[in-house]
Formats: structure tokens, C-alpha cells, sequence
């Protein structure tokens, strides 16, 4: 008997711990500024502003000869 | 048997509280943000060469300012000066304009410090940018 009591005492006290844990973790989500997710925000903005990506030709010149020429049947 | 689960639960409990984290994005893509982005995008292609020549150079408030004027012949000053004030403009409002979206005006501050990082990350080696003690050469 007293040993179901100390294991329900300590699984009650595992239950209000987790949940000490938990609910701050997801209550930062919303209060804490996001640091990650504002660097992968500026990140991308940048990256647009300044035309840093690969496989964008600077400036808006249009792409030629993309193709290469097929060669004739023979 | 009742302790396994519990375990199983907690863990259970735990990853979904990181995924949550994971998931969380900066809303970025409003008309507003897209149209500063545009307006940014046309604008640096005039503001390039004097990045390059060390007219101007990026703030550590996530800015722009005329570093050397005499980089630019004085007919030009003029022009490269209201060039300078637009994109500081436009700044302005994206930084704003970011928080807003988020639903979060008072992250506008910690947005601005998190652009100030990644412009001078981003910058090509040459370009100037300030810290603490003053111009930096990257």
C-alpha cells in the first residue's frame, strides 16, 4: 500500500514537472523574439535585395542561347 | 507498465513542443514587405558601385550612410545623398513593416539588430561597414 502511494506521489510529481516544462517551451514561442527564424527572414530578403542567388543573372538581362543548337538529323 | 507510458508520453510531450519551435517562421511575404523588397532590389543597382568604391557603407543599426563623400565628383553628392535617404527609408519601414506582420511592433527593434548582422555578413569583401569603434573594410 505505501508503495502504491510513493508511486503515484512521484508519478504526480514527474506529471507536474513536465508540465513545468513543457508549457514555458511553448509559451517562448510566442513571447521571446525569434531570433532563428528572423536570421532565415533577413536571410531571404537580403539574399532578394542584392540578387544573391545562384542562377539569377544580375540585372534584368534577358537570358539568350539558354539552348544549345540541336544538330541536324542525319 | 504505467511508468513506460507516462515516459512515452513525456517524450511524445517534448517533441511536439520542439517541432512547434521548429515551425515557427517570420511572416515575410505581405504586399507591403513584397513592394519595400522591389522598390530595394531597383535601388541597389544604382547604390552598388558606391558600396564598391567605399562612398557608402552599412551602419550597425541596419542602415546606410555616405562614408566618403569625396569617393563621388560633387555633381553627383547631391543624387547619392537622396539615394542614400530613400533606402534608409525603405529600411525603415521593412523593418517595421516585418514586426507588424508578426504581430509583434515591439520585435521591430531586435529585427533591425538581426538585418544590421546579416547585411554586413552578406556584404562583398570590400564593402565598408560600422562596429563599435568605427569603419570597418570587409
Amino acid at each position: 500500500m505505501e508503495k502504491l502511494i510513493n508511486f503515484k506521489s512521484s508519478l504526480l510529481g514527474a506529471a507536474l514537472l513536465g508540465t513545468m516544462v513543457i508549457l514555458p517551451a511553448c509559451v517562448t514561442i510566442n513571447i521571446y523574439f525569434p531570433a532563428a527564424a528572423a536570421e532565415k527572414a533577413a536571410d531571404k530578403i537580403i539574399d532578394d535585395v542584392w540578387q544573391l542567388k545562384d542562377g539569377q543573372p544580375n540585372g534584368s538581362e534577358p537570358t539568350v542561347n539558354t539552348k544549345e543548337p540541336t544538330a541536324p538529323a542525319k | 507498465m504505467k511508468k513506460i507510458l507516462f515516459g512515452l508520453l513525456l517524450v511524445s510531450g517534448l517533441l511536439a513542443s520542439q517541432l512547434g519551435m521548429a515551425a515557427a517562421d517570420l511572416e515575410i511575404n505581405t504586399p507591403a514587405i513584397s513592394a519595400l523588397q522591389n522598390s530595394m532590389q531597383n535601388r541597389h543597382g544604382q547604390l552598388a558601385s558606391f558600396y564598391t568604391s567605399g562612398a557608402i557603407g552599412l551602419t550597425k543599426d541596419g542602415l546606410i550612410a555616405v562614408k566618403d563623400a569625396s569617393a563621388v565628383p560633387l555633381k553627383d553628392r547631391q543624387s547619392l545623398n537622396a539615394l542614400v535617404a530613400a533606402e534608409n527609408a525603405d529600411r525603415n519601414k521593412l523593418y517595421k513593416e516585418i514586426a507588424a506582420a508578426n504581430a509583434h511592433p515591439e520585435w521591430e527593434a531586435e529585427i533591425r539588430s538581426t538585418f544590421a548582422q546579416r547585411w554586413v555578413q552578406k556584404a562583398q569583401s570590400g564593402w565598408y561597414y560600422q562596429d563599435a569603434s568605427g569603419w570597418v573594410k570587409r
